[in-house]
């Protein structure tokens, strides 16, 4: 099987750098015409398809499982439960490798949530081991009603996560305090792109075709588990339809198809449901987090408190760190934020777009937007006397932080000058406005990246990572980034990602992937670079008895250092005199995301200006208009980071309006598991979309300066539009998402 | 699914032969006619429906639309939703019917959903949907498992103590007030059923939606002529802008003669268990001024007996609101 290549499209002839200039996916005509293919198009002769069997009850024992019925059923090849599955390994705690569902599937007679795999049906079709799969009855013992309660309290005493001061004290004798309780719900990230493996086994090597945001990282699982060394084990992503944190790490399922793949030696294709993706591969899960504020007259805080509890699975502990940002957000000498979890007999939950701070800044943001008016002050301006010299809870600088220039340039672009803070004041042509604002942070950091680069002879260039494009641009800016690192066009950059046996990349995860990549694949050109210039000194007739050290490259020609590059030889001359296939560099960058020492506070930042138009006669509340400006360090590609951006404010108003996964408490379902009865965000809905980067290059955190765009776009958002619609309705909501029902009640007329 | 056999209808009579040997044309039914398919394959797939047999009367000779010399317009059952809500007469005088296709569901939904389909697609409660739960529309006597359970989308009129279930359908609103007839051809030749006798409350019997009998099929749906000087209009509200069932829905279909209502047909979708006529709601303007007030004031009537469930009180409110800005729209007030 060829891994992944890709050219892109001719870009027009430009001085201007290519870094931060908009380019158009290269992957994008592959996407429309349908070739691009995803984990789920793979198709292998002699295939089979499993289809998993899902436990009806969320809490019991199994107690029989009846195959009969189903295994008589045309096409069926194979039912596995537990007595045939063979045995799945662990991953030790201590590994580096990331799973948030510890226990393998079928390893037990427990049932811990709805939907868990009790069993998998393997036909010649998945039409047929669709219907055997619902032929399969499992019976069961101790059947208890699942406690799926959204209410929370903690079960042990709270962790203290960050603290200074002494907040208790400082909250007490406060002029001016807030003191609220916010709640989120479960979300479900549904992307479009079903999860799927498909497994190959060739009797001593498994091939995966996956849904992956993490390749390398899902090759260390399944090594472990499935007890094969990773060499045995190649997984393989080429394009992802998105994957919004759930996609991260490994799913039971994908383990399910390799063990039939290997038992049976046939290729195995198990794409997951719909319904068991509310189910079977993680969620958001619900918080509950009291904010407590005090300020002085002046508006200055005095002290912050958050503590928040998050629901968890029985067997798992995936922490949802609400706090992530709280300690540096705001100066204030005395804070507190406290975690707990509430163990639910719900299915593990996992990372989903802004894990933590999307929440975390929902509380705390909208608790800023109720000092403000407790305060009687501007919500921006309430902001901008609280920033920080420095990261107060770490005691270090910021490498790179300008939160308050997202925040007058928000305001500015916005026309915030001109709203008046009355509730209900302000109109247009008969529907009532409200105005609201919120900050927000997401996570600056690099994961470890390796890549390599090669200078060909016929003139490309190619980079590979081990890394994936989960629709996000990656493919794009690898190479845009070869293209400015070694001076030529994109379209004759070949960009090879998705494959774990290639120089091991970054996961595509914390909005990291593109930080990661930039150290790496810039010490992996200049190296090719070097061999190239040698190559040059020694082999090339044009370049003889010059030293390597007095030879430059620039704009894809070596030339000497004292002479203008149009003096010198494009590179795949000099290769060829030298009658060189081509030169390869590598490069390695150790993360920073595990540094115990940091030297630097590294974050991006941003503001949100939101306004919502409600009609009272009907009950109606929209969003209209979005103004999101954004310090994510330099942009690498203003295109594909715009469409970041806005997709993420989509999706946050999707989060403060419609997202929600009821769970029905006798039987644990989810039950709003299809995309007409779970409501997100429509075309119709999305509103204009201002996007303003302000591209300040955070340098300290690699050598382009470029930080993450995938999430700080959601961070804020849910408070930004709940604080639109205290500004025209006079209703606060404290519990997403926003309902008509709340909105009722409204005076405002 | 269940396995089940497929056969193409190419004669009208044919399906009805086919569909005659089914024990019921309700829930249950042995033998089901497929059109767009949008509702049956759906429900096939989650196992809710489970025919043995499924007669494809696609190709039957009904997808005309076709103004009759009396001047009321007949609607073949195979007529798509989008093509008829862009049909020009319909648009022009039927207009509330329009607004209500272009309503519901999406684009795509649009282009294969019939007439007739749209006019029998199932309730979206989540237990009539879920196999594995107790629902007396879906097993006879199991219980409802929506009344203590999910309701927020269900009914607050017509409901019963077996059954809260919505009729989802915005078309079957706008019928409604404008009162079609239904025209079904049975194995007892043809007959024609106004809209209100058509759709059946759920009492004690919720798997029982129409009077349909086995070997129904639907062929047309007539509409009477426009009333001179009427205007009509369809709004629905629901939580996003597109793509999502009504929480509440008024389809009104309205004339004033001077100064006072003269004509006026009032239908709520989203809060009944069937197409919801208002007819007290209607007397309570009939002959008065259109002044909000007096919108207001009907609406408070047509919403007189809901009977909230835990989730949906709301209903009540938001179902007067849309029903008095409706009027108010029609009214231009
Ligand atoms: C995701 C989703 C969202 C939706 N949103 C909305 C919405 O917002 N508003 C709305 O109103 N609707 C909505 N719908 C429902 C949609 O309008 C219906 O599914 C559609 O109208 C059904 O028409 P069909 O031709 O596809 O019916 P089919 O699925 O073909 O048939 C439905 C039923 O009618 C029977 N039938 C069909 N034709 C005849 C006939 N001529 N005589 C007798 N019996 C017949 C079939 O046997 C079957 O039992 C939505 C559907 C989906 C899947
Ligand atoms: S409301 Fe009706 S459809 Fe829903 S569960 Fe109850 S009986 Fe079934």
């Amino acid at each position: 099987m060829s891994t992944d290549t890709l050219s892109s499209d001719k870009t027009a002839a430009t001085s201007l750098p290519i870094i931060g200039r908009s380019a158009t996916r290269i992957d994008g005509p592959l996407k429309v015409s349908g070739v691009a293919r995803y984990s789920s198009d793979f198709h292998f002769p002699g295939m089979l398809y499993a289809v998993p069997v899902c436990a009806r009850i969320a809490s019991g024992t199994i107690q029989w499982i009846d195959t009969a019925a189903a295994a008589a059923m045309p096409g069926v090849q194979k039912i596995y439960t537990r007595e045939n599955i063979g045995t799945f390994y662990r991953v030790p705690k201590s590994s580096k490798a990331q799973i948030d569902e510890r226990r393998p599937p079928l390893e037990d007679d427990e049932v811990r949530y709805y939907g868990q795999y009790v069993a998998m049906v393997v036909a010649d079709t998945f039409e047929q081991a669709t219907a055997a799969a619902d032929k399969v009855v499992a019976t069961y013992a101790g059947t208890k009603a699942p406690d799926v309660r959204m209410k929370l309290s903690p079960d042990e005493k709270p962790e203290t996560d960050t603290e200074r001061g002494d907040p208790d004290k400082a909250f007490g004798k406060a002029a001016v305090t807030v003191d609220h309780v916010y709640t989120t719900p479960p979300e479900t990230h549904n992307p479009i792109e079903l999860h799927a493996s498909v497994a190959l086994w060739d009797g001593e090597r498994f091939t995966l075709y996956e849904t992956s945001q993490a390749i390398m990282n899902h090759r260390a699982v399944m090594a472990k588990m499935l007890g094969v060394p990773q060499e045995n084990l190649r997984v393989i992503t080429e394009y992802l339809g998105s994957g919004f944190g759930g996609k991260l790490w490994p799913w039971p399922h994908a383990l399910l198809a390799a063990a039939a793949a290997r038992e049976l030696h046939r290729p195995i294709k198990l794409v997951v449901t719909r319904q068991m993706m509310f189910h079977n591969v993680g969620h958001r899960t619900n918080t509950q987090q009291r904010v407590r504020l005090g300020a002085g007259k002046d508006g200055k805080l005095v002290s912050l408190q958050q503590d928040f509890i998050q629901h968890s699975s029985r067997l798992d502990d995936t922490k949802e760190d609400c706090g992530e940002a709280t300690g540096f957000l705001y100066s204030t000498p005395n804070l507190r934020v406290t975690s707990a979890f509430a163990r639910r007999d719900i299915a593990p939950n996992t990372s989903m777009r802004g894990p933590g701070a999307v929440p975390g800044l929902y509380a705390v943001e909208s608790a800023m937007d109720e000092l403000a008016i407790a305060l009687k002050m501007d919500p921006v301006e309430l902001r901008l006397i609280n920033e920080p010299e420095i990261d107060e809870s770490k005691n270090i600088p910021f490498s790179s932080r300008h939160l308050k220039e997202c925040l007058t340039t928000g305001a500015e672009t916005f026309g915030w000058s001109k709203r008046n803070p009355a509730v209900g004041s302000m109109r247009d042509k008969g529907v009532i406005l409200g105005w609201g604002m919120a900050a927000c942070s997401w996570i600056a950091s690099r994961a470890d990246a390796t890549a390599s680069v090669m200078i060909n002879a016929d003139g490309s260039v190619r980079v590979a990572s081990g890394t994936q494009d989960i629709g996000t641009g990656t493919y794009t800016m690898l190479a845009q980034m070869v293209s400015e690192l070694i001076g030529v066009d994109m379209d004759k950059v070949k960009v090879v990602i998705g494959d774990s046996s290639l120089p091991a990349g970054p996961f595509s995860g914390g909005s990291m992937a593109t930080a990661s990549l930039i150290p790496a694949v810039a010490e992996a050109s200049r190296e090719a670079i070097e061999q190239l210039l040698k190559s040059a000194s020694e082999s090339d007739a044009a370049f003889a008895k010059i030293d390597a050290d007095e030879l430059a490259f620039t704009d894809g020609r070596v030339h000497r250092k004292n002479e203008s590059a149009d003096r010198g030889r494009r590179f795949e001359d000099v290769l060829a005199a030298a009658r060189l296939g081509h030169v390869e560099g590598s490069g390695k960058a150790k993360g920073t995301m595990n540094d115990k020492h940091p030297k630097y506070s590294s974050h991006s930042y941003g503001a949100h200006f939101v306004e919502v138009s409600w009609e009272p006669a009907i009950a109606q509340l929209r969003v209209r208009r979005v103004v999101s400006v954004i310090d994510a360090g330099k942009i690498i590609n203003p295109m594909t980071g715009r469409n970041q951006i806005e997709g993420a404010v989509t999706m946050g108003i999707g989060m403060a309006l419609f997202e929600e996964t009821s769970y029905d408490a006798r039987n644990g379902m989810a039950i709003n598991s299809n995309l007409a009865d779970y409501v997100m965000v429509t075309h119709a809905d999305a509103p204009d979309i201002d996007v303003v980067f302000l591209d300040y290059p955070d340098t300290k955190l690699n050598e382009m300066g470029a930080r993450g765009i995938g999430e700080i776009g959601i961070a804020g958002l849910a408070a930004a539009v709940t604080a639109a619609v205290h500004h025209a309705t006079g209703i606060r909501v404290r519990d997403l998402p926003v309902h008509v029902e709340d909105l009722l009640v409204s005076k405002v007329a | 699914m269940e396995p089940f056999t497929y056969s193409r209808a190419s004669q009208t009579r044919d399906a009805i032969a086919a569909a005659a040997s089914a024990s019921t044309a309700q829930q249950g039914a042995e033998v089901r006619f497929v059109a767009g398919g949008t509702t049956l394959i759906d429900l096939m797939k989650l196992n809710v429906e489970r025919p043995q047999q499924v007669v494809d009367i696609n190709h039957l000779p009904l997808s005309e639309v076709e103004t009759l010399a009396d001047g009321r317009l007949k609607i073949g059952a195979l007529v798509r939703n989008s093509d008829l809500a862009h049909h020009p007469v319909v648009q022009r005088d039927y207009a509330v019917l329009s607004e209500a296709l272009l309503a519901g569901a999406s684009a795509q939904l649009r282009n294969m959903a019939s007439t007739g389909g749209n006019l029998l697609q199932r309730t979206r409660c989540n237990y009539f949907r879920d196999a594995d739960m107790p629902c007396n529309k879906r097993e006879p006597g199991s219980g409802c498992s929506a009344i203590k359970g999910a309701n927020r989308n269900l009914a607050i009129l017509g409901t019963s103590d077996h059954c809260i279930a919505t009729n989802p359908s915005d078309m079957n609103v706008a019928l409604a007030a404008l009162e079609a007839v239904i025209v079904v051809q049975g194995t007892q030749g043809e007959r024609q059923v106004p809209i209100d006798a058509f759709f059946l409350l759920p009492g004690t019997t919720p798997q029982h939606e129409t009077v349909l009998q086995p070997g129904d099929l639907i062929t047309h749906v007539l509409l009477p002529a426009p009333v001179k000087g009427a205007r009509s209009h369809y709004l629905k509200l629901r939580d996003r802008a597109s793509y999502e069932f009504a929480l509440a829905s008024a389809a009104v279909v309205f004339a004033t003669d001077a100064g006072k209502i003269s004509h006026v047909r009032i239908a709520l979708g989203g809060v009944g268990t069937k197409p919801w006529r208002s007819s007290d709601a209607e007397k309570a303007l009939q002959g008065h001024s259109p002044t909000p007030e007096n919108f207001a004031a009907a609406a408070a009537v047509a919403l007189r007996d809901a009977q909230p469930q835990s989730e949906n009180a709301f209903k009540v409110d938001l179902a007067q609101r849309c029903l008095t800005q409706a009027l108010a729209t029609v009214a231009n007030v």
